[in-house]
């Protein structure tokens, strides 16, 4: 049996000795065994996890954006500690998963010139903008309780260094569910300000969130090949069903109302929602840089990564203990 | 001293409710100045550190509005977001804008927040650093002295912030002298935020005519006392991190008695702004 230990050589089709690395490295996932950075890993293993960790971590900071505008506004000191810890958080998990992503040879620099580039890609809900305070509400409670569907699922993969991330990620996650619920229970037994405020955030947002586990399983393209690696457990429309099975009852108790073009009726039979079929096509619009925002947040991006560039210079300089000259007044203090 | 001793003496409260106010404003603007670069900092690392110590400031805010709440004020959300600038009682030094000489294009309607908008073109960071250093150095001087003082809650409460605080200036202390030495960009930048906002950081110890009060009643030292026990901590961290003080500074005074810079007006626009459309609600 061929060990596998060699990093990354040989790892395509092709390449001498790389049906039986492959077999073996199968046997391996298969078995459920986490693959470590220093293992051999086919190519495209190794490129599917890069795209995938790379979009998760560009997501999170774009993700940071939206909620972010609206810390200044938050209308309490407990809501506005708490939305600051979350997109906190979000940052943190961006950075954490870029971490991720170097361990398999892509620099976090790179990684982030390409989101700005828009040659790389976020999730689609944050190309959305976020109008209101209830929007702020929506985002924390579905969409957080969308992207722990997912993020628990990939938990599970067969990637060790993005499985433990993400285990860290469910972690905090599991609080920015709380306070996105806690929100939305206060907006959806407030005033009728309140409540109208919410219904609206809901009619915008219900349709990037039945888009956010990405296209149904009849068009996704990825899916099978992730599946036999382990990098992904469940597809995209199993994660909807989970995320819809879990939330739409939730929802229709704080008498939220979805839309009407959707058409949600609950089939009991196949415990499954039932629902109009999202417009794909716009969804891979949206996702390629064309939603409402897109060119909002990335020019957000760009600006605050050029204006961090003289940070990042001068800490690259002192890390490498390179000093300029003190001025001769320096040392004389007042 | 307990809150019930407070009620045989009306000008001791006062003056004690006075400095609450000072302390719990300063905390919050500072807070929320800092929080506004939650999500947009110049590095990820940089990011968090500026939310965590954002957080703690609003923390410590709600914190000091909980002690005025207990002396009979308002509670801490009215208090946050139930008063006008003429109001509140935070210096100068918090509720300064980052935005330097606005030399950087002109924002773009990036999102519906316009001061994000223009952190986002125009903020500078080294001015949000500077003032972060100016002030939790403040913040550790003032706290260590109100950690001895006669009224124990306030004493009880310096105490719990001392570990917070104390990782804020070590934030300051580490990053300033990497900084400050580095490139010849970096030591600009921090120099010119460091000449821009001393007038304002010696302005965090304006004088009040409830000084003697406290002082006399064994609740906080006097101002100007304070303000020489900061200097001395400040000189030799300046001096490492290849900074210099600007030449005859006097302070810039007023927050203390409400009258403030028109930018404060803008942090509270920004701050009630959710809050206003309906001050009954329970957001
Ligand atoms: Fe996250
Ligand atoms: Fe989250």
């Amino acid at each position: 049996m061929v060990q596998i230990t060699e990093k990354w050589t040989n790892d395509r089709p092709g390449d001498a000795g790389y049906e039986e690395r492959l077999a073996a490295f199968e046997a391996r996932v298969g078995r459920g065994d986490k693959v470590e950075p220093g293992d051999w890993m086919p190519r495209d293993y190794r490129d599917q996890l890069i795209r995938l960790i790379h979009v998760h971590a560009n997501s999170e900071i774009c993700g940071a954006l939206p909620e972010g505008t609206w810390i200044p506004h938050a209308p309490s000191l407990k809501r506005k500690l708490a939305l600051c810890a979350k997109v906190q958080d979000e940052v943190g998990h961006g950075q954490l998963l870029y971490r991720a992503a170097e361990t398999l040879g892509k620099p976090r620099e790179e990684m982030i010139e390409e989101l700005i580039s828009g040659k790389a890609k976020y999730s689609n809900v944050f190309h959305y903008p976020a109008e209101t305070w209830a929007d702020v509400c929506v985002i924390a409670w579905l969409i957080d309780a969308a992207a722990i569907v997912n993020q628990a699922m990939m938990a599970e993969g067969s990637y060790g260094p993005y499985s433990r991330a993400l285990k860290r990620v469910c972690y905090e996650e599991a609080f920015h569910l709380t306070h996105g619920y806690d929100m939305c229970i206060s907006m959806a037994t407030g005033s009728k300000l309140q409540r109208d405020m919410l219904q609206d955030a809901v009619n915008r947002w219900w349709k990037p969130i039945m888009m956010f586990h990405g296209p149904s399983d009849k068009e996704s393209t990825h899916t099978t090949l992730l599946m036999r690696w382990r990098i992904k457990l469940k597809t995209n429309d199993e994660q909807r069903q989970e995320f819809l099975r879990k939330y739409v009852p939730k929802m229709i108790n704080l008498g939220i109302r979805i839309p009407a073009e959707w058409e949600m009726r609950y089939d009991e039979k196949n415990r499954a929602w039932l629902y109009n079929e999202p417009d794909w096509e716009e969804f891979k619009t949206v996702v390629r840089g064309n939603g409402p925002v897109s060119a909002k947040r990335l020019e957000t991006r760009r600006l605050s990564h050029e204006h961090g560039r003289w940070v990042r210079e001068a800490l690259a300089a002192a890390a490498e203990g390179r000093k300029i000259p003190l001025p001769p007044t320096a040392y004389a203090t007042n | 001293m307990t809150t019930a001793a407070l009620a045989h003496n009306a000008s001791t409260k006062t003056a004690l409710i006075d400095l609450l106010y000072r302390l719990g404003d300063d905390s919050l603007i500072i807070g929320h100045r800092n929080s506004e670069w939650t999500g947009i900092g110049p590095i990820l690392e940089e990011d968090i550190a500026f939310s965590s110590m954002a957080q703690d400031k609003i923390g410590h805010a709600l914190a000091f509005y909980t002690l005025l709440h207990e002396l009979g004020e308002p509670d801490p959300d009215t208090i946050a977001y139930g008063r006008g600038p003429e109001r509140f009682r935070c210096c100068s030094l918090v509720t300064l804008d980052i935005f330097g000489d606005g030399k950087s294009a002109p924002p773009a309607a990036l999102s519906n927040n316009p001061v994000r908008d223009r952190v986002v073109a125009q903020g500078d960071w080294a001015i949000s650093l500077v003032r972060q250093f100016f002030f939790s150095e403040a913040d550790a001087v003032r706290m260590a002295a109100l950690e001895q003082s006669a009224y124990e809650p306030l004493a009880h409460l310096a105490r719990k912030l001392r570990g917070e605080i104390k990782y804020h200036t070590l934030h300051a202390r580490t990053l300033l002298p990497r900084l400050g030495r580095a490139t010849a960009e970096s030591r600009d930048r921090l120099q010119s935020a460091a000449a821009a906002l001393y007038p304002h950081a010696l302005g965090m110890f304006e004088p009040t005519p409830h000084d003697a009060t406290l002082a006399d009643a064994g609740i906080a030292p006097a101002e100007p006392e304070l303000c020489d026990r900061w200097q001395r901590e400040i000189a030799p961290i300046m001096d490492g991190s290849g900074l210099v003080f600007p030449p005859r500074s006097s302070p810039v005074y007023g927050g203390r008695t409400g009258k403030h810079l028109p930018e404060l007006t803008e942090v509270l626009d920004a701050l009630q702004k959710v809050y206003r459309l309906d001050p009954t609600a329970i957001w």
